[in-house]
Parts: C-alpha cells; sequence; structure tokens
C-alpha cells in the first residue's frame, strides 16, 4: 500500500533520516520506535505529505505522495493531531464533521449524509454521548477522542498517528488504542504509528521499525525486533524482556541499576 | 450548546440593527421635526454617517473574527498586526505634509496605503526562506512594526504645530463623519465585498483553527487560505481605518460576544459578527453625538465605555468563554 523508498529527509538541509525504505502493506499496524530524535516523526512527516524528502520518494498504491492532491489524499489518509489543544469552544460534533471537509463542496455546507457518517464515527469513538459538549470542557482522553471520531469521518484507507497517548493515563491509553486495533481489525484501516511506549508498541503492532539515529536498524514482528539486545543498544537502557502471559508479547522490563 | 437557532439570530440582529439606524437618524445635536426630514442636509449627513457606522462596524468585527481564527488568539483584533500604526502615520504625514489641502481625498487615500503597506512589511518579514509564515513569527514581527511606526508617529507629532496635532488626534480618535459620498461608496464596496468573501469561504476558517497542520490533513491549501484571509482582514481594517481612524474594541468584543451565543461555526460567525458589529457601531455613534450634545465625544471612547463593561458581564455570566 504503502512504499518508502530510499528516502533522505531532514530540515534546512541537515539530513535527519538517511536511505531509508520500507513497505507498509493493507491492513498492517504499523509502529515506529526509537530514542528521542532518532528520526520517526520526521519519517512520519514525509509519508503524510507535510515534509518533501530532500531525496527518494514515497508512492501510495504506485502513486508519487507529494504530486497527489491535498484533498484527495485527505479522503485516503488521516492524521490523528499531535496537539490536541483545541482554542476554540467548537462541539464534539462540529469537530468530528471537520473530518468530512475533505469532501465538500463548494458551498462549504454539509450534507445529511456527512452528518450521518459523522454520526457513526462519534459511536464508533465512543463520543457519541459528548456530542453536544464543547471540547474545550473535556478531558484530554475525550479530546483525543474526538479528533479520533473526525478522523473516522475521514473515511480513510490509512491512519497516522505520532504518540497519540504521550499524555494521557493509563486507561486513556488502552481505550484509546483498543479503539485504534477496532479500526485497523474492523474497518480495516491500516495504522502507522510513532509510538514511544515499548510496551504498548509490543501488545498492537503487527510489526514494529526501530529507527535508530535516521536508519531502520530492526524490523519485524514485536517478539523479533524488541529483544533486550537490540533495545539495550539503541536505546542504552538496561532492560528484560519476558513474554506476556496472556498475550504472548513481548514485554519489556525495566533495570533499575544498583545503588553506587 | 448553540441550540438557539441560526435564522431567529439573524432576524433578532437585522432587528437590533433597524432599530438602531432608526435611533441614530433622530439623535445629535439639531432636533429635526418629521415633515423636514426628507429635505434636511442633516438628515443627508446623517444617513451618510450610518451606513459608514454599519460599514466600519461590520468590516471590523468580521476583521477580528478572521484575525482570532488565524492567529488562533483571543486577544487578535484588526489592529493586531499593526494596521491601526500604519495607517495613522500615514494620516499624520498626509496632514503634516499639507498635501490635504489637494483633495479630501489625501488623508484617507494617505492612511490606507499606510496600513496595507505595513500590513505587507510585516508578512514579508515573518516570512522564512521556505516561504512558510509561522503565526508567533507573525505577530511578533507586527509587534515590532507597530512599535517602529509608533515612534515615528510620536515623532512626527512632536514636531506639528497646534492646528496640524488637532487635526491628527482627532483622526486618530476614530469619528464617522464623513462628507465624501465617493468616499464612502469606495469603502461600502471594499467592505461588502470583502465579507461577502469571507462569508463564501467560511468553513476553510473553521478548519484552520485546528492549526495548521491538522488543517493541511483535512485537504485546505492552508498558505493559500493564510494569504488570502490575511489580505480580505487587512483589507476591510486598512478601508475602515482610512474612512474614519481608530476605533477600537469593536473588532476584539464583538467576534468574542457573537461567538459565546453562536458557537465557533465561522459560517454562522461571520454574518452574525456583521450585523452585531453594525448595530453596536451605530449605537456607540448614536451616544457619541448626543451625550454633551452639540459637542461630539470621539466614537473609539464610547465602544471601549460603553463594550468593556458589557463583555466583561458576558464573560462573567458565561462559563463557555473557553479558550484554551
Amino acid at each position: 500500500m504503502i512504499s518508502v523508498e530510499n528516502i533522505d529527509a531532514g530540515y534546512g538541509g541537515d539530513m535527519i533520516i538517511k536511505n531509508i525504505s520500507m513497505d507498509i502493506e493493507e491492513g498492517q499496524f504499523a509502529g515506529l520506535v526509537g530514542p528521542n530524535g532518532s528520526g520517526k516523526t520526521t519519517l512520519l512527516r514525509v509519508i503524510s505529505a507535510m515534509l518533501k524528502p530532500a531525496a527518494g520518494k514515497v508512492l501510495l498504491n504506485g502513486k508519487k505522495i507529494h504530486s497527489i492532491k491535498k484533498r484527495e489524499l485527505a479522503r485516503i489518509m488521516a492524521v490523528l493531531p499531535q496537539d490536541s489543544n483545541l482554542p476554540l469552544p467548537f462541539t464534539v460534533r462540529q469537530i468530528t464533521l471537520m473530518g468530512r471537509f475533505p469532501y465538500l463542496t463548494k458551498t462549504g455546507r454539509e450534507t445529511k449524509t456527512d452528518f450521518e457518517i459523522a454520526e457513526e464515527a462519534m459511536q464508533m469513538a465512543d463520543v457519541a454521548h459528548l456530542a453536544d459538549r464543547v471540547v474545550t470542557e473535556l478531558s484530554g482522553g475525550e479530546r483525543q477522542r474526538t479528533l479520533i471520531a473526525m478522523c473516522i469521518a475521514q473515511q480513510p484507507k490509512i491512519l497516522l498517528l505520532d504518540e497519540p497517548t504521550s499524555h494521557l493515563d493509563i486507561g486513556h491509553q488502552l481505550s484509546v488504542f483498543n479503539l485504534i486495533k477496532k479500526l485497523n481489525r474492523q474497518a480495516n484501516m491500516t495504522v502507522i504509528a510513532v509510538l514511544h511506549d515499548l510496551n504498548l508498541a509490543a501488545e498492537y503492532c503487527h510489526r514494529i521499525m526501530v529507527i535508530d539515529n535516521g536508519l531502520i536498524t530492526a524490523s519485524g514482528r514485536p517478539e523479533e525486533v524488541l529483544t533486550s539486545e537490540i533495545i539495550k543498544k539503541v536505546f542504552h537502557a538496561n532492560v528484560m524482556t519476558v513474554t506476556n502471559p496472556t498475550s504472548q508479547k513481548p514485554h519489556i522490563i525495566l533495570t533499575a541499576k544498583a545503588d553506587q | 450548546m448553540y441550540k438557539t437557532s441560526t435564522i431567529s439570530i439573524y432576524v433578532t440582529l437585522t432587528i437590533a440593527l433597524a432599530a438602531a439606524c432608526a435611533v441614530s437618524l433622530f439623535a445629535g445635536a439639531v432636533h429635526i421635526p418629521l415633515n423636514e426630514m426628507l429635505s434636511s442636509d442633516i438628515v443627508r449627513l446623517r444617513i451618510a454617517r450610518i451606513i459608514l457606522g454599519i460599514v466600519a462596524g461590520a468590516g471590523l468585527s468580521v476583521s477580528g473574527v478572521i484575525f482570532q481564527a488565524l492567529l488562533r488568539n483571543p486577544l487578535a483584533e484588526p489592529y493586531i498586526l499593526g494596521v491601526s500604526s500604519g495607517a495613522g502615520l500615514g494620516a499624520a504625514l498626509a496632514v503634516i505634509l499639507g498635501i490635504t489641502a489637494i483633495s479630501t481625498w489625501m488623508l484617507p487615500a494617505m492612511a490606507f496605503v499606510g496600513a496595507v503597506a505595513t500590513i505587507f512589511l510585516v508578512y514579508a518579514i515573518a516570512r522564512s526562506s521556505n516561504g512558510i509564515v509561522p503565526v508567533y513569527t507573525l505577530l511578533l514581527s507586527g509587534t515590532v512594526i507597530s512599535a517602529a511606526m509608533g515612534s515615528i508617529l510620536m515623532f512626527i507629532i512632536s514636531r506639528s504645530s497646534s492646528e496640524q496635532l488637532h487635526n491628527v488626534m482627532w483622526w486618530l480618535l476614530g469619528n464617522l463623519q464623513i462628507l465624501d459620498w465617493e468616499l464612502l461608496r469606495v469603502v461600502s464596496f471594499i467592505v461588502a465585498a470583502c465579507i461577502a468573501v469571507t462569508i463564501f469561504l467560511a468553513h476553510n476558517l473553521n478548519v484552520i483553527t485546528l492549526g495548521q497542520e491538522p488543517a493541511a490533513h483535512l485537504g485546505l491549501n492552508v498558505e493559500l487560505t493564510k494569504k488570502l484571509f490575511f489580505l480580505i482582514a487587512s483589507l476591510m481594517a486598512g478601508a475602515t481605518v482610512a474612512s474614519c481612524g481608530l476605533i477600537g474594541f469593536v473588532g476584539l468584543i464583538v467576534p468574542h460576544t457573537v461567538r459565546l451565543i453562536v458557537g465557533p461555526d465561522h459560517r454562522k460567525l461571520v454574518p452574525a459578527a456583521a450585523l452585531a458589529g453594525a448595530a453596536f457601531l451605530i449605537i456607540a455613534d448614536s451616544f457619541a453625538r448626543s451625550v454633551i450634545a452639540p459637542t461630539e465625544i470621539p466614537i473609539g471612547v464610547i465602544t471601549a465605555f460603553l463594550g468593556g463593561p458589557f463583555f466583561l458581564i458576558l464573560l462573567k455570566r458565561k462559563k463557555h468563554f473557553s479558550w484554551s
């Protein structure tokens, strides 16, 4: 579905990612992990056509992604905003309806179908009961789910996420990830997520790519990639991996240094 | 939230505007009996004032709505990027250089040129090498240019004669007196065209308040939209400043007040703010002319005096004033 071919990209001459290539198949839940500053967000920005690469190309179903019209791309690919700070007191329904923006005609008015799709999206993201509430009064988790409802209303084939739960508590983290998993499974949405939490990545991703210093250093199923050796090498952190007894996925355990 | 139907809001605002116009027609130093209404020159002057009030009130309010959306900042208003100081400098130069004697058009023309030139300068400075205009850089560059223009204006004022000083100050304080119908026609046309375009494209403003990248991900051409709306908002601010000087507060409080009632959807907010702004400015002008008649108070004094407390009451009562 998406193939990244020999991408160099960065800001103002400094290449943050170098010669990255990868393929993401339809229906996959792919995770990008790596230390701060390793280039995972930059890679995501290249894939979302926000940043033009200095070299290489990104193909979406064989078409160069940077040459696809913005409006057309928005119907195929949704990007969950990283900053869930919404300054204006829109209602949850109004925000969700903004997901229909790439489908609006010149008049800029939503049709009955748009309203129906937004209702469904709110149901799916479990914010239908908040439909008439103002987003500025919601909790961080509710706001994040509202923005996911907006992305669902876009009816995309691909969903890109950049640390979607970095400031949420553990309950909201799970509810957001379960929702994304549901979209991945039921709506067959391809998901590409930049993730900080390795355990969440292990639980939810089909495939994980470890990015270090602008290069992909490992790529594969969670149990292949999230080994204590690789994590030690990339993150310079002492960890141990065990197997999660319920999911059989790797689980990373921190090992604190003994008193010095 | 926002249960009040849009139609009833428009109807209420239109009635309020009509009532304000009627009051304004009778308000003032000279009392005119009804049967002399049609033939009176004073009435003609008052009608011109009312039209300018509608145009300036609507223009400043919609300009404020646009700046608040583009900058995602509740403190944004039409003069935030330095339109006021640029126009002030242009007007002061026109008075000092004595070119106001050539034609009554000189002062508004110079003020308009000053306003629009300032915006272009601010925009050019904020623009980075790859053509992107970051919002905070824009605000900073506006503040700095504003201060620089302001200091030149102060210098010019300090060197001017007392008669020139009076002319400049009177203009700076703002008033709706207009003697030239042709000027009124031009300003009305600019503002009406800008508001029409804004209403037509209002759904784009909604999306841009999510932030520039999220808006782009929804398929909006962000840079083009930003440029267009900056131009529209600046043209409206420039045209109103050129024709009636600096009238503060309208472009700040009318958008906020109307947003509290109709919500932040710009497709409703823009027309409602235009109507409300027009009504508010006409009422303010009626006060300006009649409170200590025959002396006229600068309208900017009234807008702040009336608007400030009214806005504070709303702020205290409504918890939905929630910019975050």
